[in-house]
């Protein structure tokens, strides 16, 4: 009896030195962004590194808080957003369509993928003088240069996914007498979703890349502007706050993506 | 009884590296309606490549085979896979009922059907989870609803317990065995175990490899109902086992002498 009691309390011992390292890790997550703003304000602060290139997070925040009281910058803001939303569904509808029927048919995959692979190498950035010849220098032509971004890294991943999908499972969608439509929805579809996803995940860091850099250098709105713009007129507060912006929205959007992930793919 | 299944002079040619290989030759049989086959063969004997031509997955080089059908709106065959055949996005009821969505059949035929095979493999209580969450044994009884729900005039079997530990083996071959008895179905059925084929078929195939060739069939008078219990201590599947064991030995023998050669 008192050698089980013995045992248990070990056990007891063992659960709880391991349930105190898994905070401690937690609590490391949490604090390093913490730890690392307390550090720039205090070398800000004591002018160790030169306030003027790098003003205390204290201030970007003050800067913040009154820029977005005057309207101005949720205005650049919502045109980032509408032109990252619409360009990336722009890049993801076609790459998803277009790597699902290649991933299906080899014929068509052998066919496209030479000009993808040709392609995919340009920087769409350097296309953006072509791009704002066809397309004009309208919204939809930012929209195109993030679709184009999006497009390549999508494409290629459901192609892949697809090609990853078990042969047995079409198979048994064969023995069972799929037909071409069901196939794809219910079989070429699903299967491909896990490595597809990863694919979106990518297209997303790229478009967000992609807007600030084309705001920048072809744009009079947005959050790429804001920092250029501020940069060129050397106020650097209010730089910093468009590059956390940006740093907020990426968070954002792959959290937003991981959501959509796991409620597709329930089943991984 | 009337005849369910023929093949005739069916051969099978594959081309590996530009090296010819006899997968399937000149194979001969015919199957009553409502008979269960094993295939018994070492592994590479071309059981598993027969059994895809019967399935439609393969085309025969030469030969035919052809397969009665009652002149309903049913399948003709439908195949139960080795374990990985569940597919993992679909929960155990969409895998279940896979055979009648993908032929639309009506929604009140497919929830019948379905929840009935369910029941006779005792899912009913895990029909929403997905594969990943099911052990090996209960993915097999996926497998098998899945094909009898379909309702095809034959079911063709690939080794769909080779994966499985013995104890669930035994259940599951028991199971198969109290479904198959109410259902009267054709069944071709392959496997690599002796034991299995004793117990499950009426009469057993045996094949030898290289070229792939029915040797010999046995038949197996066993009486039915049949238990593991009661197959195991009957004298006469011991001599069964004996007859299926020697032909074995001499065929893997041979082939290998032929092969050092």
């Amino acid at each position: 009896m008192e050698e089980l009691s013995k045992a248990v309390e070990v056990e007891k011992r063992d659960f709880k030195r391991r349930q105190r390292s898994n905070r401690l890790k937690q609590v490391l997550t949490i604090s390093s962004p913490i730890f690392m703003l307390l550090i720039w304000e205090f070398l800000s602060q004591t002018a160790i590194i030169d306030p003027r290139f790098f003003p205390p997070p204290t201030t970007i925040i003050e800067t913040l808080i009154s820029m977005g009281a005057s309207g101005e910058l949720l205005e650049h803001v919502k045109v980032s957003l509408i032109r990252i939303v619409f360009g990336f569904l722009l890049g993801v509808i076609p790459a998803i369509t277009l790597g699902l029927i290649m991933g299906m048919y080899s014929s068509i995959r052998h066919f496209f993928s030479p000009l993808i692979m040709a392609l995919m190498p340009i920087p769409t950035l350097a296309m953006l003088p072509i791009i704002l010849i066809i397309f004009g220098i309208g919204e939809f032509s930012k929209m195109v240069t993030i679709a184009a971004s999006v497009f390549f890294p999508v494409v290629i991943n459901t192609v892949a996914g697809v090609m990853n999908i078990d042969k047995v499972y079409a198979d048994v969608a064969k023995n069972y007498g799929a037909n071409p439509k069901d196939f794809f929805m219910k079989i070429a579809l699903p299967g491909a979703m896990p490595v597809m996803m990863e694919g979106v995940q990518m297209g997303q860091a790229i478009a967000l890349l992609t807007i600030v850099a084309a705001e920048m250098i072809g744009a009079n709105s947005g959050i790429g502007y804001v920092i250029w713009m501020n940069y060129k007129a050397f106020l650097i507060p209010e730089m910093f706050v468009g590059l956390i912006l940006i740093s907020f929205f990426g968070y954002l959007f792959s959290l937003l993506l991981r959501g959509l992930q796991s409620k597709l793919i329930p089943w991984k | 009884m009337s005849e369910k299944i023929k093949v005739d002079q069916l051969t099978k040619v594959f081309f590996k590296h530009k090296e010819q290989v006899m997968a399937l030759k000149d194979i001969n049989f015919s199957i009553e309606d409502g008979e269960f086959i094993c295939i018994l063969g070492p592994s590479g004997c071309g059981k598993t490549t027969l059994l895809r031509i019967l399935a439609g997955l393969e085309t025969p080089s030469s030969g035919h085979y052809d397969i009665q059908a009652k002149g309903q709106e049913r399948p003709l065959q439908s195949m139960v896979f080795q374990e990985q055949g569940v597919i993992p996005w679909m929960t155990v009821e969409e895998n279940v009922s896979l055979g009648l969505r993908m032929r639309h059949a009506p929604r009140k035929i497919i929830k019948e059907r379905t929840s009935m095979y369910l029941k006779k493999v005792g899912l009913t209580p895990y029909k929403d989870l997905f594969p990943k969450e099911l052990s090996g044994g209960m993915k097999q009884r996926v497998s098998i609803a899945r094909a009898f729900a379909n309702d095809p005039e034959i079911l063709l079997m690939d080794e769909p317990f080779a994966a499985l530990d013995e104890q669930n083996k035994f259940i599951l071959q028991e199971e198969l065995l109290s479904i198959w008895e109410e259902t009267k179905k054709t069944v071709i059925f392959i496997t690599h175990s002796i034991d299995e084929a004793i117990l499950l078929s009426d009469r057993i195939f045996l094949m030898t490899s290289q070229p792939g060739t029915i040797k010999e069939e046995v038949k197996i008078d066993l009486p039915r109902p049949r238990q593991m219990k009661k197959v195991r201590s009957d004298p006469k599947s011991a001599d069964v086992f004996l007859k299926i064991w020697n032909h074995l030995q001499t065929e893997v023998q041979e082939s290998r002498i032929k092969h050092e050669r």
